[in-house]
């Protein structure tokens, strides 16, 4: 077994190759115009990287090898265990799912298999997205449309930065976009103080406005601006210093705009009912509409969690926090959340996949846990079965879905470690049972 | 391994057999010519029975992330259809945006073998067969949307050399792994980009300056000269506008006489006559088309209930959004590529519209007399879920059941119904089996399938005869692959893969220069990247592709 799905060393490999059109997968939108070396001993991006892709890439695997209880044991022992622990569990969780197409896939069947659970490590961010999505609906952009259309871009109390540092540059201000109709100078208008702006700069970017609340006030004050749009008379209004004039220059400008952007990122987000401040940046697209073109564009999106929805979603009709315990599946966004059942005691094993960056921890249990990893995942402690697996797009060729949920993109095998994909290791999981 | 499917009464009217009692036999997955002498491995008697070939669905949305959509939008219509796993099947969800196993599972089960993916955009290629490569039993294929895309629109504002945008389309096909062109409302998706909210065929793109018509007759054109089998798959301009019909007339005359299909015709076959300006035009198109033979449609039946729309039409879609039921539209403009929009609707049959709707498909299907350039679709699911399909036969079989369902609609659509009423016509089973399978089997040049002569794959559906056609034809005794048994009365006995059908028409190779350069300009992915390689498909999806022979390239 070890040797069918490990990768076998590749005798008579080039001592280093250089790789075009790379792309990224530690980074929702998938760059995948990056130029990548490999030489005898590590992966270095040559050209388009980011502090972010850079981090991912050249990151030091360290030494490591499948264990049982502590002790390293053979690809094969590891999986003949977990599919051991598996086939006990009552209620397995499939927790992480921080991989690609093929790795989603494979969770999936080995979930329908088993009775389990599927979620994301970062469905709770999606599920801002998803509550409203499932309620009102909403009018979304891409990438390249708002790199190519928008003369407004609005960025609604996210770090778009931090998430993705190449966004600025490559969408907000291109060097060249494709319509001359389109203003050359972008208007950038951030609400939220102290958001991570990277270098706020570049030849396409006019003005640039900050209305100064909270990040978490975003929705708040697009819940004004909307109002004001639509002619309603407020009382004077505070939130956090903004002003009612300061609102009713941004009304202006988003009815002048010709092609608006609202830009949020749903990690970003992170405080309670987030899901109404998205309402709110999706009302004020939806509400534009009826007089000019404007939309919605969500973020984040890394890990493979926009893989995950949407492979889930085809697969079983729902986007995540699935129960197949019945043997159909069951749909519930609060029952279904691996995050609660751990914190609650519910499930008897937690199945983790975290194939992507050493940051996706599984959460605390006191339940035995199966982890397939990337090499250094930071683990607080060792579970009960650990499978090192490559990472999409470094280890292995695959698959992944970009975070505007229309773009999917090819990942390369870069040939960095002899790790096998952890579609691989799930099928061979679901084999042995 | 010899298999004999003896003495069914055989419908193949590619082959000009109408009905005639005979033998069937099938070797390594093949129909071949009779051996009366040779001793079969398995004989299955179908005294009684009704053979076709395997149907053939030529518009059925079934892959592609506005599906994807669509079932992230709409958990509840799920939730009422849960499908459970066996050792067999995946679990899934079923109801009008099933998942995408449970899509693959309930065509087998009417006797489907081959479904058509009708709205691929070019962007979300990779995705769309991805959906298909996890939608097991029938074969499949998709149709490359173009004419909104902004490379072509470029193209042909600068009124670039026409050999150079036949290149571009040739080369579509190939980068998207697709077997057709469709074109949806010709610029529209574009132009409502620049928030323009109405393209009328003749009226100027606001930024590009080129008409619907141009779209329609360079991308009609471009596809015949390059031999491809199935003409521009053609979704008009005012989908579901009131008055539409006198576009969609102008737009078959406006074909000049090169083949185009027109698709979905229901949804644009609307006059403004009667108290509620709101009326059917499927009269008038059926008079224009029955005598223009270059011109093939599709229906899209609307049957009543609740389902979602999905389409690339994003402005028109935008348009019909606060139709929607529930109020929760989706609409998204796409990559410099597209767009599409998703609106989940119930139709009722005392609403006097959605009434209509039904009446004019149903008229469009019994006043066409060439069935070879008809073809029976829902638009699944724009129109009602594919599931629907053995209770449309029955309504086009069955004059006395129409005339019961016409009772039970809109009274006003009633009194505007005198037509249909009027309509004695009952369809044959051979005309369902060329509606279902020859007729789309020839019109998209699949070779081998839609018949059952010597030398085709052995793709059949055995039926009992049934005077209630709805359940005959929702409970075929056995569906053959390749000729293995994978329906059982109905249930599937055998989980199999399908094919993936595409065409590749010669191209000048050159054409990736200028397109590089636009792909690294101003596009956010790499144009290495946004091709769909055959390994994707052959081994990341476990499945296989078919490359469908075409005619050669004309200038």
């Amino acid at each position: 077994m070890t040797k069918s799905i490990a990768r076998q060393a590749k005798a008579g490999r080039a001592t280093s190759e250089l790789f075009e059109n790379v792309t990224d997968p530690f980074d929702g939108t998938l760059n995948d115009d990056l130029v990548v070396e490999r030489t005898e001993k590590e992966l270095k991006v040559v050209k388009n990287g980011s502090a972010r892709s850079v981090a991912g890439f050249e990151r030091k695997l360290p030494e490591s090898s499948p264990y049982v209880a502590g002790k390293d044991v053979s690809l094969d022992k590891a999986i003949a265990e977990a599919a051991k622990l598996i086939g006990k569990a009552a209620l397995p969780l499939y927790g992480g799912l921080a991989t690609d197409v093929e790795g989603m896939r494979a969770a999936l069947a080995l979930a329908e298999r088993t009775g389990g659970i599927v979620d994301h490590a970062f469905s709770e961010a999606q599920y801002r997205n998803f509550k409203v999505l499932q309620t009102t609906g909403w009018i979304t952009s891409t990438l390249t449309e708002t790199r190519n259309r928008a003369d407004l871009i609005i960025i609604a109390g996210s770090d778009v930065f931090k998430l993705h540092p190449r966004f600025y540059e490559t969408i907000v201000s291109p060097p060249d976009s494709m319509f001359e109709v389109t203003a050359p100078k972008r208007t950038l208008v951030f609400i939220g103080k102290g958001l991570d702006r990277g270098v706020v700069k570049g030849s396409r970017i006019g003005d640039v406005i900050t209305l100064a609340c909270k990040p978490e006030q975003a929705g708040e004050v697009a819940g004004v601006l909307r109002a004001r749009l639509r002619g309603f008379r407020l009382k004077p209004v505070k939130i956090d210093g903004i002003t009612l004039a300061e609102i009713d220059v941004l009304a202006d400008k988003c009815k002048q705009a010709k092609y608006g952007v609202v830009v949020w990122a749903p990690p970003s987000l992170d405080f309670s009912f987030a899901e109404l401040a998205v309402a709110q940046f999706a009302g004020l697209a939806k509400d534009l509409n009826q007089t000019t073109r404007f939309a919605g564009l969500s973020l984040g999106g890394g890990e493979g969690a926009v893989t995950a929805a949407a492979v889930c979603t085809w697969i079983s009709g729902y986007p995540l926090r699935v129960s197949y315990a019945t043997g159909a599946p069951d749909y519930d966004p609060y029952r279904w959340s691996i995050d609660r059942m751990l914190k609650e005691g519910e499930g008897d094993l937690l199945v983790w996949i975290a194939s992507i960056s050493p940051d996706v921890a599984p959460p605390g249990t006191k339940a035995p846990s199966i982890v397939l990893g990337t090499p250094g995942l930071k683990l607080a402690k060792p579970p009960q079965v650990f499978i090192p697996v490559g990472t999409p797009g470094v280890d292995h060729a695959g698959r992944m879905i970009r975070v505007d949920n229309v773009v999917s993109l090819p990942l390369k095998d870069l040939g960095r470690a002899e790790l096998p994909p952890a579609a691989d290791v799930l099928a061979a999981i679901e084999a042995a049972l | 391994m010899l298999i004999k499917l003896s003495g069914g009464k055989v419908y193949d009217p590619a082959n000009k057999v109408s009905g005639e009692v005979r033998d069937i036999y099938v070797e390594d997955g093949k129909i071949v010519a009779a051996k009366p002498n040779a001793k079969p491995d398995a004989t299955y008697d179908l005294k009684g029975r009704i053979v076709m070939a395997g149907a053939i669905d030529p518009h059925t949305h079934i892959g592609g992330g506005k599906m994807t959509i669509a079932r992230a939008l709409l958990p509840e219509d799920h939730r009422g259809d849960p499908v459970t796993r066996t050792e067999l099947t995946r679990a899934g969800s079923g109801r009008s945006v099933p998942s995408t196993h449970v899509t693959g599972y309930r065509y087998a089960e009417m006797g489907y073998t081959a479904c058509f993916e009708p709205a691929m955009l070019p962007a979300n290629a990779r995705q769309a067969h991805m959906e298909m490569g996890d939608t097991p039993m029938v074969d499949k294929g998709a149709f490359a949307m173009l004419g909104s895309d902004d490379y072509f629109l470029r193209q042909l504002a600068a009124k670039a050399d026409f050999e150079a945008i036949k290149d571009y389309v040739a080369w579509i096909l190939h980068a998207s792994q697709a077997i057709a062109i469709k074109v949806v409302n010709p610029g529209g998706i574009s132009a409502f980009k620049f928030n323009q909210r109405k393209l009328d065929l003749d009226e100027e793109h606001v930024y590009y300056k080129v008409t619907p018509r141009q779209i329609i007759l360079t991308l009609a054109r471009a596809v015949q000269e390059l031999g491809v089998t199935h003409p521009l798959h053609i979704h008009g301009c005012n989908l579901g506008v009131p008055g539409n019909i006198d576009t969609t007339l102008d737009t078959v005359r406006a074909a000049e006489g090169l083949r185009i299909h027109m698709t979905h015709t229901q949804f644009m076959s609307y006059g403004t006559e009667g108290d509620k300006k709101f009326s059917s035009g499927a009269a008038r198109l059926a008079e224009l088309v029955n005598k223009t033979p270059n011109v093939s449609i599709d229906v899209g039946q609307v049957l009543f209930g609740q389902t979602c729309t999905a389409s690339g039409d994003s402005m028109r879609q935008y348009a019909i959004a606060k139709s929607a039921h529930p109020k929760k539209p989706v609409i998204m403009d796409i990559e410099c590529d597209a767009g599409c929009g998703v609106v989940p609707m119930r139709y009722r049959d005392k609403s006097f519209v959605n009434a209509m709707q039904w009446v004019i498909g149903l008229e469009t299907f019994l006043l066409f007399d060439d069935s070879w350039r008809i073809f029976l679709t829902t638009d699944h699911p724009n129109g009602a879920p594919f599931f629907f399909y053995p209770h449309l036969i029955r309504l086009l079989m069955d004059k006395s059941f129409r005339d019961d369902m016409l009772q039970k609609i809109n009274p006003d659509a009633q009194a505007q119904s005198s037509l249909l009423k009027s309509l004695t016509r009952e369809y044959t089973l051979d005309e369902i089996a060329i509606l279902t399978r020859a007729g789309p089997a020839k019109s998209l040049g699949l070779q081998n399938l839609g018949h059952l002569g010597a030398g085709a794959r052995a793709d059949i559906a055995v039926y009992r005869d049934d005077s209630d056609r709805e359940a005959m034809f929702s409970t075929p005794e056995y569906v053959f692959k390749n000729g293995e048994v994978v329906v059982k009365n109905g249930k599937v006995v055998k989980v199999v893969q399908g094919a993936t059908h595409v065409v590749r028409p010669d191209y000048d190779k050159s054409i990736e220069k200028p397109l590089k350069g636009y792909f690294d300009r101003y596009l956010t992915v790499r144009m290495e990247n946004f091709k769909l390689g055959d390994d994707e498909i052959v081994r990341g999806d476990k499945g296989s592709i078919v490359v469908q022979p075409i005619g050669s390239r004309a200038t």
